[in-house]
C-alpha cells in the first residue's frame, strides 16, 4: 500500500468514528425510542423523604455502603436509613415493589445510569406486611402512639 | 549457558494452529460452563449441601498442587546448581505459572458469587488459611514472573539464584498452604492433621514433574526438536522417586487411621465399601497413580520414551483420583456428631452421600486444564523458553562445566 | 411533677386544669413506657444500639421433651425466615435446611432419641475461623451469622463446620424473601437464632416459640450472661451436654438427655 493510500484510510477512519460517535452522543438526549428516562414516581407514603433529594441523589449509595455494615456486624438498626423504610415508602403502587417493574423506583434510575446493583438478589423488593414491633407485644400500642418517631420505621 | 541456544517456537504450522483452536474450544466450553452455573445458580451441578465441593474443585487443587510441583525441575536447576537442568528451567516456570492460572480460574469461577472476587481480593480474614492462600498465590505469581525474568533478560542473569531460591521457598510454603487447607478442619474424620501438608508437598512434586515430562516431549517432538535420552532418564529416576514417596505418605496415613478404632467406619468406607470412592482409590489412585507407574519408571520399559509417557500419564490420572477421594470422599462420608449412634434426618446425616458430576462442572475443570496448556502453548511460541535442541550432546557438554 | 403536687394542694376549681392534669401524666407516662418496657423486656437493646457482649444468647435443648415425628420446630423457622420446607423443595439434596430433627438409634438397644439440629452458635466457630473475607462471623451477643454482603459463596464454612448447620443457597430465590431476611443466590446460610426477632425485642426464636406452643416446652432461649434469666435457672437444674463436646468449641446451644 501507498503512502498516499495509507493517509486516506487512516484519514477516513478518523472520520467515520467521529461520525459514529456523533451519532452515538446524539442519541444520549432523552427523546422518543432512546433510552427510557428514569421515572421518578412519588412516593406512596410519607410527605417527605428521610433526607432531602440532592443530599439522597449524591449519598444513598454512601448511606447503604456504610450503614450496611454497622446493621449486620453490629445490629444497629437505626429506623432512619433502614433499607427496609426505604422499601416502604418507595414502593411502587403498581407493582408493590421498588424493583420488579421498570418504572419501579431503584430499577429506573439504576437502569438508566447503566449502574448495576445487587441489593436485591437477596433483599426483598417489597415491604413488609407485618408491624416492626411484636403486635402481641403488652407495650406495642403505647409505644407507637408517637407518629413523628416512627416515621422512618417500616410499618 | 553458552552452549544453549534458546528459540522461539515458530507456531505458524497447520499443526500448532489446530492445537490452538482445540484448546480455545475447551476454553470456550469451559467458559460457557461458567456461564450457566453463574446464571441458574449452582442447582445445575451435581454439588450440594452435602458435598459442597466437587470435580471442579478436584480439578483446580489439582492444578494448583502440580503448578508448584513442576517448578522443581527450575528448582534444581538454580537452586541446587545441577547445570544439566538449567536448560529445562524456563519452560518449568512457564508451566508452573500456566497450571497455577487455570487452576485458580476454576476455583473462583465456581464461586457461589463469582461476581465478588473483587470482594475476596480486598477483605481478609487473617486466620483464615485461604486468606493466606490468595497472598501465597499472588506472591507465586510475583516471584516465578521475576524468576522467569532472570532466566530470559541477560541483564539480570546474576540474580537468577536468588530469585529461584526465593521461589522454591515461596512454593512449599504455597503447597503447605493447599494442604493446610484441609488439614486445618476439625469437623471431618479425614482431615484435620498436618500429614496433609507435607503429603501434598510430596504430590506436588510428582504430578508437576509428570506434567512437565509430558509437556516437555510433547514440545520437542510436534516442532521437531530433538530431545535426547540423558535428561529424560534422569528425570524418570526423580519421577519414580516422587511416586514411591506418595505412595508412602498414603499407607502411612491410612494405616495409622487404621489403628484408632474410631476410625474404622470411615477407613471401611474409603477402602471397602466406598463404591465408587473404593475403586477410584485402589485401581486409580493406587494402582495406575502409583502401582504401575512405578512399575514401568524402574524397569527397562521406563527406558523408552513412549512407556515413560504412558507412566506420566497414569501418573496424572492417578492424581485427579486421588484428589477425587481426598475432596470428595472425605465429604461423602457423614459426619460423625453422635458417636456410638445411628443417626437420620431430612438433611441427610448418618448417610453416605452420593454424588454424581454434572456436565458444567466436567466442562469448567476440564477449561482450567485447557487454559493452563493454552498459555503455555502460547508462550513457546512469543518468548525464548525452549532450547533449539537437547540432545545428549549438548546436555553431556553441560555436565562438563 | 411540680404540677401535679401543686395541684393536689389545691383542690382542682376548673376543667382546663382537670384536662391539664391528665395531659401532663399522660405524656409523663408515655415518657417513661419506654424505659419501663425496657426494665421489663431486659434483653431489648434500643435498636439504635450496637449489640454487646453482655449479653450471650442460647439455647437449651431437652431432648427428652422433643417429641417423636413432630417438626414445629423446622416448620417455625422456615415460615418465619422464609427457606423452602424441604418436603416441598424440587431439590431436596439442595435445598437450604436451617434446623433439622435428629433422629438417634441406639444400635445395642434401639432406643430412640429425638432432638432438633441447628447452628451451634459456638463461642469459638471454626466457620469463623475458615471464612476468607470474614463474611461467617460472630456478633458481640454471640450470634454467629454470615454478612452476606461480602460472603463470596465458597463454601469452605460449610467444610468447616462440625455440626453440618449451613447450607448455600443453589437457585435463584425470584424475590420470595422475607424483608426481615435477606438471603440470595450463591450465598451460604445458617440459623441466625431469629436474630430480626431478637434486635426487636421478642426475647425468643421462632422455634421456641412454636415449641412452646405446641405444649413441648423442648426449646428454651435467653441469655446465658444473665444468672437470672430462665434459660440459665434451667441450665442450674438439669444436666446438660455439648454435641462434639470434645471439639471443645464452647457452644451456645446445650442439650439435655443425649
Amino acid at each position: 500500500m501507498t503512502g498516499k493510500m495509507k493517509s486516506l484510510l487512516a484519514l477516513g477512519a478518523v472520520a467515520l468514528t467521529t461520525a459514529a460517535l456523533a451519532w452515538a452522543g446524539a442519541e444520549a438526549q432523552p427523546k422518543a425510542g432512546g433510552a427510557p428516562v428514569p421515572v421518578i414516581t412519588k412516593a406512596a407514603k410519607g410527605e417527605h423523604c428521610v433526607e432531602d433529594t440532592a443530599y439522597m441523589r449524591r449519598n444513598h449509595m454512601k448511606l447503604l455502603l456504610v450503614h450496611r455494615d454497622r446493621t449486620v456486624l453490629q445490629g444497629i438498626r437505626t429506623p432512619k436509613h433502614s433499607l427496609k423504610g426505604c422499601i416502604d415508602c418507595h414502593a411502587s403502587e403498581a407493582t408493590g415493589s421498588v424493583a420488579s417493574a421498570k418504572e419501579d423506583f431503584c430499577v429506573s434510575c439504576h437502569s438508566y445510569a447503566a449502574v448495576k446493583i445487587d441489593c436485591f438478589d437477596c433483599h426483598s423488593t417489597k415491604p413488609q406486611r407485618t408491624t416492626a414491633m411484636n403486635p402481641s407485644h403488652p407495650h406495642a400500642a403505647s409505644v407507637s402512639a408517637n407518629v413523628e418517631e416512627m416515621a422512618g420505621v417500616s410499618r | 549457558m553458552a552452549s544453549i541456544t534458546f528459540r522461539e517456537v515458530e507456531g505458524s504450522s497447520l499443526k500448532y494452529w489446530l492445537l490452538f483452536g482445540a484448546l480455545g474450544l475447551f476454553v470456550l466450553f469451559g467458559a460457557l460452563a461458567w456461564n450457566t452455573m453463574h446464571h441458574h445458580g449452582h442447582v445445575i451441578t451435581g454439588m450440594d449441601n452435602q458435598i459442597v465441593w466437587g470435580l471442579p474443585h478436584v480439578f483446580a487443587v489439582f492444578l494448583i498442587v502440580a503448578a508448584s510441583g513442576a517448578l522443581n525441575v527450575a528448582s534444581i536447576a538454580s537452586v541446587f546448581n545441577k547445570p544439566m537442568y538449567k536448560p529445562l528451567a524456563p519452560l518449568s516456570a512457564i508451566l508452573s505459572l500456566a497450571l497455577l492460572a487455570g487452576g485458580l480460574l476454576v476455583l473462583v469461577l465456581d464461586l457461589g458469587r463469582s461476581d465478588r472476587l473483587i470482594v475476596a481480593m480486598t477483605n481478609f480474614n487473617l486466620k483464615s488459611m485461604f486468606t493466606w492462600n490468595v497472598f501465597l498465590y499472588s506472591g507465586f505469581f510475583a516471584l516465578v514472573g521475576i524468576y522467569l525474568w532472570t532466566m530470559l533478560d541477560r541483564s539480570v542473569k546474576s540474580w537468577t539464584k536468588t530469585a529461584g531460591t526465593a521461589a522454591f521457598l515461596w512454593r512449599l510454603i504455597l503447597t503447605t498452604g493447599t494442604g493446610s487447607l484441609f488439614g486445618f478442619l476439625i469437623s471431618r474424620e479425614l482431615y484435620g492433621t498436618g500429614l496433609l501438608a507435607p503429603m501434598f508437598i510430596i504430590m506436588s512434586f510428582a504430578y508437576g514433574l509428570a506434567i512437565y515430562l509430558m509437556v516437555l516431549a510433547a514440545a520437542y517432538a510436534w516442532t521437531g526438536r530433538p530431545l535426547g535420552d540423558a535428561v529424560m532418564l534422569r528425570l524418570k529416576t526423580l519421577l519414580a522417586v516422587f511416586v514411591a514417596a506418595v505412595l508412602y505418605f498414603v499407607a502411612v496415613h491410612h494405616l495409622t487411621n487404621l489403628y484408632f478404632t474410631k476410625a474404622h467406619a470411615v477407613e471401611a468406607f474409603i477402602l471397602r465399601d466406598g463404591g465408587a470412592i473404593t475403586s477410584l482409590f485402589w485401581i486409580g489412585q493406587i494402582l495406575i497413580g502409583c502401582v504401575i507407574p512405578l512399575v514401568i519408571l524402574l524397569t527397562a520399559l521406563g527406558r523408552q520414551r513412549a512407556w515413560l509417557m504412558i507412566a506420566c500419564a497414569l501418573v496424572i490420572l492417578g492424581g485427579i483420583a486421588q484428589m477425587y477421594v481426598t475432596i470428595i470422599g472425605a465429604q461423602a462420608y457423614p459426619l460423625d456428631m453422635f458417636p456410638g449412634f445411628k443417626a437420620s434426618s431430612s438433611f441427610f446425616d448418618g448417610e453416605v452421600h452420593p454424588y454424581t458430576p454434572s456436565t458444567p462442572e466436567l466442562f469448567l475443570g476440564l477449561g482450567g486444564v485447557a487454559v493452563a496448556l493454552l498459555m503455555t502453548t502460547f508462550a513457546v511460541k512469543v518468548l525464548r523458553l525452549l532450547p533449539v535442541s537437547l540432545d545428549d550432546a549438548t546436555v553431556a557438554k553441560l555436565d562438563q562445566h | 411533677m411540680n404540677e401535679l403536687n401543686t395541684m393536689t394542694e389545691q383542690a382542682p376549681h376548673s376543667p382546663e386544669r382537670r384536662r391539664f392534669v391528665g395531659a401532663a401524666a399522660a405524656v409523663a407516662g408515655l415518657a417513661v413506657v419506654p424505659g419501663v418496657m425496657l426494665y421489663e423486656v431486659a434483653d431489648a437493646r434500643p435498636e439504635d444500639q450496637p449489640a454487646s457482649s453482655a449479653v450471650r444468647w442460647g439455647m437449651l435443648v431437652d431432648a427428652t421433651r422433643c417429641a417423636s415425628g413432630c417438626s414445629d420446630c423446622v416448620t417455625a423457622c422456615s415460615t418465619e425466615n422464609g427457606w423452602t420446607p424441604v418436603a416441598q423443595s424440587e431439590h431436596p439434596r439442595q435445598a437450604p435446611q436451617w434446623i433439622r430433627k435428629l433422629q438417634l438409634e441406639d444400635p445395642l438397644t434401639q432406643a430412640q432419641i429425638n432432638l432438633p439440629m441447628l447452628c451451634q452458635h459456638c463461642a469459638e466457630p471454626p466457620c469463623v475461623d475458615v471464612c476468607p473475607t470474614g463474611a461467617s462471623f460472630k456478633r458481640a451477643d454471640g450470634i454467629v451469622l454470615v454478612n452476606r454482603h461480602t460472603c463470596i459463596g465458597c463454601r469452605y464454612c460449610m467444610m468447616a463446620c462440625p455440626y453440618k448447620a449451613r447450607s448455600l443457597v443453589h437457585e435463584p430465590l425470584n424475590d420470595t424473601q422475607k424483608p426481615d431476611v435477606p438471603r440470595g443466590m450463591g450465598c451460604v446460610e445458617a440459623c441466625t437464632f431469629c436474630v430480626q426477632k431478637i434486635d426487636r425485642g421478642d426475647g425468643t426464636t421462632a422455634c421456641a416459640e412454636a415449641c412452646a406452643a405446641a405444649g413441648h416446652n423442648a426449646i428454651l432461649f435467653g441469655d446465658l450472661n444473665d444468672p437470672e434469666s430462665e434459660i440459665s435457672k434451667r441450665l442450674r437444674e438439669l444436666p446438660t451436654k455439648q454435641v462434639r463436646a470434645d471439639l471443645k468449641l464452647n457452644l451456645g446451644v446445650r442439650y439435655h438427655g443425649i
